[in-house]
């Protein structure tokens, strides 16, 4: 029965999910045959007492015996479920006492993690395998939910309080997170890479930030950051317009500023721009943008700037 | 005369009455101030099919823009998330507010209800008539929201997005505000009606089922309507003043809303469903030409879901940041809801055992509800389970359960009423034949639409999503494709209606052979429903032979 559950749910990527399914998968069958249990009747006596003219029908007003019966047996079955229910939520909602608390903050349209030893990253996660992963979430401006479908976890991310919760990964790979409540326009954009890593490999991404930025020319590194790091929910490289300037031709040109002053478009404007976003605003955006500040490493800003020249 | 009447017998061919209660005054005036329930029902059932044909056409966009991932229609890009985000929000709204929660009580049973207590009118007919222009006001409001910049909040208008989005948020609460005081209105008038209004010799558990599920749905309309007020005043009270509620930068708090919305709003969920299972317990019979199997069942079985209704709320809000210990109770409690919604099913199946059961368009749409709404049903368990919510909720599991449960139940079986009570309110007949094919469509239709949302739910899809991943893409087009199908069931099921009026045959008084007092008056009825007063000759469902007596 592996393939249906394989048809009906994600990769099973950590403990929790193995419970879930389990539990999933036994529902599933309770409801297919309760379902059979109803429309075998339903379709046998609509065949079998079909009309005839004149037939009369017993005056049948109740049976005290049978209702009691399919009164207090679903009862039964539903007190059951509820047990298994609730213990299975506290593995979610109660950690284990030894975990990695990792601070995730969310705000229109991407999300910032930030690990023990103060490295950040946006949208990407790393987490080390078979590690129980503790999230300590919360908002910037509206409601958002962070969801990872492969680790059956999901809570709603709340500003002005923390929501919780835990998960330990199993499969070593790349999994994507979601965002589950609906925060406008970005909302279906609003992915992160969730990376469970292996430890060395963990260990040596904490230190260095990796060594992937080594194997890409610069613009090219400056793409993969413009789509991971959530530069392409507002920002365009093909002219189209968005909810940010797009980057195409951008460099080198005089950009008018928000209260008519202007500025040509250089190494230091981007730098800036991507620091210090609210500073100097072009005439027609809002100023919506958040500050990648501590969020982006050399390397990135070096590859972005590349990536912004080359599109001419 | 006297004849004995025999299951599937069809009484009432007395001579027409000249005068009806559709032409004893005429001109769009009589109309706009009538205070004949009848009239009104009419006008309801009129404004509502308008509601629900923008809701369609807002649902039709919706699937629409998910066809493909590039969001394109014959090689062009042709929606952008601003723009879905705006079809879903409406479709939700218009779909509630407007169409369903007034769907059953305001216009059917407006029509029905007081016919089957054998009464001239509902308690307060003025009141009825002032709900109407509320519902309508309510509609102006909404749709000038619509028409000034449409509301992007999803109809659940959580904050803190409703107070800081553009759109015309404010014009939009206040429209749902208004039709908040016409629902409360008509559950009045009923409660009213019922406890006063009945047939001599008529008491409580002599009322049809239909009258016993409409009497729930107004308790609930009266006492958890006013919450939804309060919390929509609060809501603009905050949008115009800054005076911190539910906003967390001024000192209030998001959770605060969804606990406030979702207590009128689960109870909202029953004012939808119990009118669509009340309508079921009068067709089963009617069809079967049987007694109603537990009516005292059912009957109580209304009422504690009625109740159950009031305390189940939280289970919206289990990863909301609701406590454990609240996530705990709730699931509990909404466990609770399965019990009596399994004694309707199972009452209805045995009321089919050993019937005579014939199969006419209403009696096609109760099959077709007991399907869905065992699907629906079903689904809800996978809900109530608290560890298992956590994975499906926000996805498209959600969608496609309530689905089965507020179109699979409640429309269905609003279709599966009209379709039955069609030939008493107009006096006509309309062709079987494609009232059966529309059913069919819908039937299949709506299965292909939602059945395929609970797969991509269960993978991981989340709801109100304008780009999806392009794994996805196969089943959401298959969604879409079942949404053009649905969507010509129910164009076919309103042209054979509307065709019956200038084609139908005339109706006799009792087409189905029906047990209950509304059939013994004319098709159409005249205005004061009955020539004389209807006096309780046996139970609601006694298929019996006996022997009546027409003066």
């Amino acid at each position: 029965m592996d393939w249906l559950r394989s048809a009906l749910l994600p990769l099973q990527g950590s403990e929790f999910a193995k419970e879930i399914d389990l539990m999933y998968m036994a529902i599933f069958w309770l409801s297919v045959v309760m379902f059979f249990a109803l429309m075998v009747p339903m379709v046998w006596f609509s065949w079998r007492y079909r009309y005839v003219p004149g037939r009369v029908t017993p005056h049948q007003t109740h049976n005290t015996a049978l209702e009691v019966f399919w009164s207090v047996v679903p009862l039964l079955i539903c007190v059951g479920l509820f047990f298994w229910g609730i213990w299975g939520y506290m593995h979610f909602a109660v950690g284990p006492g030894e975990s990695m608390e990792i601070q995730v903050t969310a705000k229109k349209w991407l999300w910032q993690f930030e690990f023990p030893d103060g490295t950040r990253a946006v949208n990407e996660l790393h987490v080390p395998v078979n590690k129980s992963v503790h999230l300590v979430m919360t908002s910037e401006d509206v409601l958002h939910d962070f969801f990872i479908p492969d680790m059956r976890v999901k809570r709603d991310i709340v500003p002005g309080r923390y929501t919780e919760f835990w998960f330990t990964p199993t499969v070593v790979g790349e999994h994507t997170s979601t965002c589950a409540e609906y925060c406008g326009k970005g909302h279906s954009d609003m992915r992160a890479k969730v990376f469970v890593d292996t430890q060395e490999k963990f260990d040596d991404w904490m230190a260095t930030g990796g060594d992937e930025w080594m194997k890409h020319p610069p613009e090219e590194w400056g793409k993969i950051q413009w789509d991971q790091k959530g530069c392409a929910t507002c920002h365009t490289i093909d002219g189209s317009k968005s909810k940010g300037p797009s980057w195409k031709g951008i460099f080198g040109k005089a950009e008018k500023l928000k209260g008519g002053a202007s500025v040509t478009v250089d190494e230091n404007y981007l730098r800036e721009s991507m620091l210090q976003p609210q500073a100097k605003v072009v005439d027609g955006f809002e100023p919506i943008m958040p500050t990648f500040q501590g969020l982006l490493r050399e390397n990135e800003i070096r590859g972005l700037v590349a990536f912004i020249k080359s599109l001419q | 005369m006297e004849h004995t009447l025999t299951a599937g017998s069809v009484t009432g061919d007395r001579p027409r009455p000249e005068k009806n209660y559709l032409n004893q005054t005429t001109g769009i005036w009589s109309w706009m101030t009538t205070v004949d329930h009848k009239r009104i029902g009419i006008m309801y059932l009129v404004a509502i099919s308008a509601a629900f044909l923008i809701g369609g056409v807002f649902a039709l966009l919706v699937r629409l823009a998910l066809l493909n991932p590039q969001h394109t229609l014959f090689g062009k890009e042709w929606v952008t998330a601003e723009a879905y985000n705006r079809f879903f929000t409406l479709h939700g709204v218009v779909m509630v507010f407007l169409f369903i929660i007034p769907s059953v009580p305001a216009s059917l049973a407006n029509f029905v209800l007081p016919m089957m207590l054998g009464a001239k009118d509902v308690a307060f007919p003025r009141i009825n008539l002032m709900s109407f222009y509320l519902w309508c006001a309510g509609a102006v409001l909404g749709i000038t929201s619509m028409v000034l910049g449409a509301v992007d909040t999803g109809w659940t208008f959580y904050t803190p997005y409703s107070t800081t989005t553009d759109g015309t948020v404010s014009l939009m609460t206040m429209a749902a505000f208004v039709l908040g005081f016409s629902s409360i209105f008509t559950g009045l008038n009923f409660i009213a009606t019922v406890h006063k209004l009945r047939a001599p010799g008529m008491g409580f558990f002599d009322m049809p089922l239909f009258v016993w599920g409409i009497y729930a749905t107004a308790l609930i309309q009266i006492l958890a309507t006013p919450v939804l007020a309060i919390t929509l005043v609060l809501l603009m009270i905050e949008r115009a003043f800054q005076i911190g509620i539910f906003d967390s930068r001024i000192g209030g708090d998001p959770v605060l809303f969804q606990h406030f919305f979702w207590f009128y709003s689960h109870p909202a969920v029953y004012i939808m469903i119990l009118p669509g299972m009340a309508i079921i317990s009068e067709l089963v019979p009617t069809f079967c030409r049987k007694t109603m199997f537990g009516y005292r069942a059912i009957a109580y079985s209304s009422v504690s879901l009625a109740l159950v209704s009031f305390i189940v709320w939280g289970h919206h809000m289990f990863v909301a940041g609701e406590s454990d210990l609240a996530n705990v109770i709730f699931s509990a409690l909404t466990f609770l809801v399965a019990i009596p919604s399994g004694v309707k099913m199972f009452n209805w199946l045995s009321t089919m055992y050993k019937g005579n059961i014939s199969f006419e368009t209403p009696m096609c749409y109760v099959l077709s509800f007991l399907f869905l709404f065992a699907i629906g049903g079903l689904t809800g368990l996978f809900f109530s389970t608290l560890a298992v919510d956590i994975h499906l909720t926000d996805t498209y599991f959600v969608v496609a359960h309530f689905h089965y449960v507020m179109m699979g139940g409640t429309v269905i079986a609003f279709l599966g009423g009209l379709h039955y009570w069609w030939p008493k309110m107009t006096g006509k007949m309309y062709k079987e034949i494609w009232g059966q094919v529309g059913c069919l469509l819908v039937f299949i239709g709506f299965n292909m639409t939602f059945g395929s949302q609970f797969i991509m739910g269960g993978q991981g899809m989340p709801r109100r999503y304008f780009n999806y991943l392009d794994q996805f893409q196969p089943i959401h087009a298959f969604s879409t494709y079942g949404s053009w199908v649905l969507g010509s069931g129910l164009f076919l099921t309103a042209i054979n209606l509307l065709a019956s009026l200038k084609m139908g045959e005339p109706a006799p008084d009792n087409p189905w052979g029906a047990t209950t007092m509304e059939w013994q008056s004319s098709s159409p009825p005249i205005t004061h429903n009955f020539e004389e007063q209807p006096v309780l000759e046996h139970e609601p469902y006694d298929y019996r032979p006996r022997t009546v007596t027409h003066v």
